[in-house]
This record gives structure tokens, C-alpha cells and sequence, in this order.
């Protein structure tokens, strides 16, 4: 039968959640890496026992962990087994180089961005938000950054090479969200090895077709009315998430800081699919995975509230691809409740019926395995939730 | 040999327990300090400073002595007490939010 893993990333650690296929009993392993925030682990889809971690703190740094055990033990990339061996043993890795590419063979010299007040500021490495392994080598995995940026690693983490074409799009004109100027989404996909997608807050999303080396925006259709003086700009929009069904990748859907929208041409161009949404602010977005028109989203009420509409916690399903949405109560709180769902933090399982996943700020993490149709908590008390990914076990 | 205190954080990413002894050469400054630590432990590499500039972390902060000496240039000399093993060289994570 097959198991679920999913891999829960906290302000105060990471846990490991396990489950077999029925998803109904779960065991919590963790917290690893206690006390460091854990932005976001992910299993490589080549080799679902390797795993990279973000480890973070904002008195020490950026820490990269590896796990090649399916997350019972972890070392920074670059360790090998023999710094392991005898009693002085300790992992000697340091995989936590992230330089911005400043060099003359690249012609990508260290540039400026803009700061929340609209000065210019030099691009300043904080943390990596997002890790995403590529799907066909576990040693080479892309890493989304803040200041926002794209890095590869082709050697399981252990070095990392800003892919620096992305700042050449228009980054002077980027700026910061909430959170910081992050890079917090790659999509990538199997039928078009070269095409990547990536977004940014708040900047927008970027396409690249020739595998990270040159990329423009895509984000023709986006209206930011209130957030940017020229509300249908080439970039500076604060998208949120963007996903897509790995069978069809011309189609993709967007969490914008406000609207839900969806492209139908690998993102030439948006249309807002909002519809009757009780509120269309929100920050995960996800497709089920055997119905690619299928769409799950968390309102959220406000940029400057943070918390779901009424205190009731729904995530809203459309099944025709979106402005047709139902809301998914059954199992999730609907009086005072004054959560978050963060961008990372939702996910669905391979299975069928598929399971869909989601942490809280309120450090629960709830889990469907019937496509959201009723749901329960997996956990209710671990520190609030920064990310939450699956992987699907044979 | 000089002694070294870690924040706990830092001890748990090197998997050392306690106060960390480095024989050092030369004159003992914050600079000699870090390098011999970090050739000891490279997984702290970056954790303490940074990289590339050498310069200190923004919220780490290191005493001597029950002196803050962050702010003195990295290749001053370190008190005596420190250079000799009496006293360590305390590497803190800044009380701020914590």
C-alpha cells in the first residue's frame, strides 16, 4: 500500500508526518532542527529519500540540510561519510554559499532593486524560501531566494550558481512584499525541460524557455490597483503562488496578493477567475492531482488583516477551473478562527482519492483524503507553519 | 589554547557540547579566533560572519572579559585572560526577540 510523507517546515523546526495510504492514522516525527525556522523542505521526485531543507535564522543564517534517508538523518551537502566517522565526528558541509553572480563573463553585474519606499537598494542575500528539486536528477535542485533571486545546484546542494538572467528582468523595478523581497515559486515540467517558471513578490511571474538563462515576465493581465501606480505594469505585482497540473503546462493558476487568475498560454497572458470567492486576497494555490481543472484556494480577508473572512476557515474548490467556487467547511473551524495559510504551505498527494494538505499559522496542519470534501487535523499545536509539501510513497 | 562559547544553536549545527578549545598561533583576535573555528567546525562557516566580507552577523555579538569588544576593529588583540585560556571568548546571538 502506498505511504504518505509530508514534510512540515515551522518558525521552530521541521516535522515529518507519515501516514499510510488510508491517511487516517499519523505519526509526528520531530522537531528537527529545533528553534531554526525551516522555510521549506521538499523530496526529490527522482529519489524520494533525499530530501533538502531551508534552514534559517536570522541571528546565524542560511543552513542548507540534506537528508539521502528519507529525512531520519541530516547533514549539510558536502559532507561525506567518513566526517561522520569516530567519536570527533561532525558534518563538515557548509552549504550555505548563496553569492549573487557578479561577474564579467555573465555581464550580470550586482544591480539594484527598490526598497519598500521606492529608493534603490543593492541586492542582499537574507534567506532561501523555496527549494525545488529537479524532476529527473536528485543532485540538482533550484533554490528561490531573498532578495529575490534564482540559484541551481547541480551537485546535491553542495555549491550553488545564481542563474543571474533573472534579475536582467526589469528587477530595478522589483520591490519587496510583506514578507521580503522573496523568490517563493519554481514551476517546472517534465514535457518541457527547458521551460521554468518562477515568481515573486513583489515583482511577478517570469517564464524562461531556455532553462534559466534568459527570462522576460508574464504577467500581462494582472491589475494591481492600489498597490502600484500603474496598475497593469510588466512587473512589480505581489503574486503570491502560481501552480499548474503537470499534464497540461500551458495552463496555469495564480494567487495574486488580490485576484485569482488563470493562464491558458503558459503565461502570454491572465484572466481573473475570482468569481464568487468570499474573498478573492489569499497566498496557496493548488490543483488536484487527477483533475487538472480542479482548484483549491484559502481566502484570506484582507492584506491588512491577514485572517479568514468571518473567522470560518474554508478552502474553496472549483472543479471548471475557476469564478465558480464552492467552499469546503466540513472538518475546519467556522467561528474564531483567525489563522493564516502561508504560500508554501499547502499541497496535494498522488493518491485517489487525492488528499490535499494545508498548515496554519495556528501550528495545525489539516488534511483531506477525499479532494477536500471533508477534512481533520493531522496535528494542532506545532509551531506556526511556514510550509507544508507531500510526497506520495510507493 | 583559547576557549570558545557557542549559542546553542551553533553547537547543535557543529554537534559539539559544551566550550570549544583551539590552539591558535600568532597574535589571538576576534579574526584568528573565527578562522581556527571555523577550520575546525567549516559548517559554521557564514553562521558568525559573513563569507565573503568577513564582516560580523548583525545579530551576533561576542564578549571578552565582560567586555562587548564587537564593535572593535576584528585584529585587535584579545584581552589577556583570553589569549591565555583564563576566560573565554563568549560568540552570542543578540537578545533581540529572543
Amino acid at each position: 500500500m502506498s505511504r504518505i510523507r509530508l514534510l512540515v517546515g515551522t518558525k521552530k523546526g521541521a516535522f515529518i508526518l507519515t501516514a499510510d495510504g488510508k491517511r487516517k492514522q499519523w505519526t509526528v516525527d520531530g522537531p528537527h532542527f529545533g528553534g531554526w525556522e525551516l522555510y521549506h523542505l521538499k523530496g526529490s521526485p527522482a529519489d524520494p529519500n533525499r530530501i533538502y531543507a531551508s534552514q534559517t535564522s536570522s541571528w546565524f543564517g542560511q543552513v542548507i540540510q540534506r537528508s539521502d534517508d528519507g529525512g531520519k538523518t541530516w547533514n549539510p551537502p558536502g559532507t561525506k561519510p567518513e566526517d561522520l566517522m569516530g567519536e570527533d565526528g561532525m558534518p563538515k558541509g557548509e552549504s550555505n554559499m548563496f553569492c549573487y553572480d557578479a561577474s564579467t563573463e555573465t555581464g550580470k553585474p550586482l544591480t539594484t532593486h527598490q526598497h519598500y519606499d521606492g529608493s534603490q537598494r543593492p541586492w542582499e542575500f537574507k534567506r532561501v524560501w523555496h527549494l525545488e528539486p529537479s524532476l529527473a536528477d536528485p543532485d540538482t535542485v533550484y533554490a528561490g531566494v531573498e532578495d529575490a533571486a534564482i540559484f541551481k545546484s547541480t551537485d546535491g546542494g553542495k555549491t550553488w550558481k545564481e542563474l543571474a538572467g533573472l534579475r536582467s528582468a526589469k528587477g530595478q523595478l522589483w520591490q519587496p512584499g510583506a514578507g521580503g523581497m522573496c523568490l517563493h515559486t519554481i514551476l517546472l515540467n517534465t514535457g518541457q525541460p527547458d521551460r521554468m517558471f518562477v515568481a515573486i513578490s513583489a515583482a511577478g511571474s517570469f517564464r524562461s524557455d531556455d532553462a534559466g538563462q534568459t527570462w522576460r515576465p508574464a504577467n500581462k493581465g494582472l491589475q494591481s490597483k492600489y498597490e502600484l501606480p500603474d496598475p497593469d505594469a510588466d512587473v512589480g505585482h505581489c503574486v503570491h503562488c502560481i501552480t499548474m497540473h503537470p499534464s497540461r503546462p500551458n495552463t496555469l493558476f495564480m494567487q495574486k496578493h488580490w485576484d485569482v487568475l488563470r493562464s491558458d498560454n503558459g503565461g502570454e497572458s491572465w484572466q481573473e477567475i475570482s468569481g464568487n470567492l468570499p474573498s478573492n486576497f489569499g497566498f496557496p494555490i493548488a490543483v488536484h492531482a487527477h483533475e487538472p481543472n480542479t482548484v483549491y484556494v484559502v481566502p484570506i480577508k484582507s492584506d491588512s488583516e491577514h485572517y479568514p473572512p468571518e473567522g470560518k476557515l474554508r478552502v474553496c474548490r472549483s472543479k471548471v477551473g475557476g469564478n465558480d467556487w464552492e467552499a469546503l467547511t466540513k472538518g475546519l473551524p467556522q467561528q474564531d478562527c483567525y489563522v493564516n495559510i502561508l504560500r508554501d504551505a499547502m499541497a496535494v498527494d498522488q493518491l485517489d482519492p487525492c488528499g490535499i494538505y494545508f498548515g496554519t499559522t495556528g501550528g495545525q496542519v489539516y488534511g483531506s483524503s477525499d479532494s477536500g470534501n471533508s477534512w481533520a487535523p493531522i496535528v494542532r499545536d506545532l509551531p506556526s507553519v511556514l510550509s507544508v509539501e507531500v510526497q506520495t510513497l510507493p | 589554547m583559547i576557549r570558545v562559547v557557542l549559542p546553542q544553536h551553533l553547537r547543535t549545527l557543529a554537534r559539539v557540547s559544551g566550550k570549544i578549545t583551539l590552539e591558535l598561533a600568532g597574535p589571538v583576535t576576534v579574526d584568528s579566533v573565527l578562522d581556527a573555528l571555523e577550520a575546525r567546525y567549516p559548517m559554521l562557516r557564514g553562521t558568525i560572519r559573513d563569507h565573503t566580507t568577513k564582516r560580523r552577523r548583525p545579530f551576533i555579538r561576542f564578549f571578552a572579559c565582560e567586555q562587548d569588544v564587537s564593535h572593535e576593529p576584528t585584529d585587535t588583540p584579545l584581552p589577556t585572560a583570553v589569549a591565555s585560556g583564563a576566560e573565554p571568548l563568549l560568540i552570542v546571538g543578540a537578545m533581540a526577540g529572543g
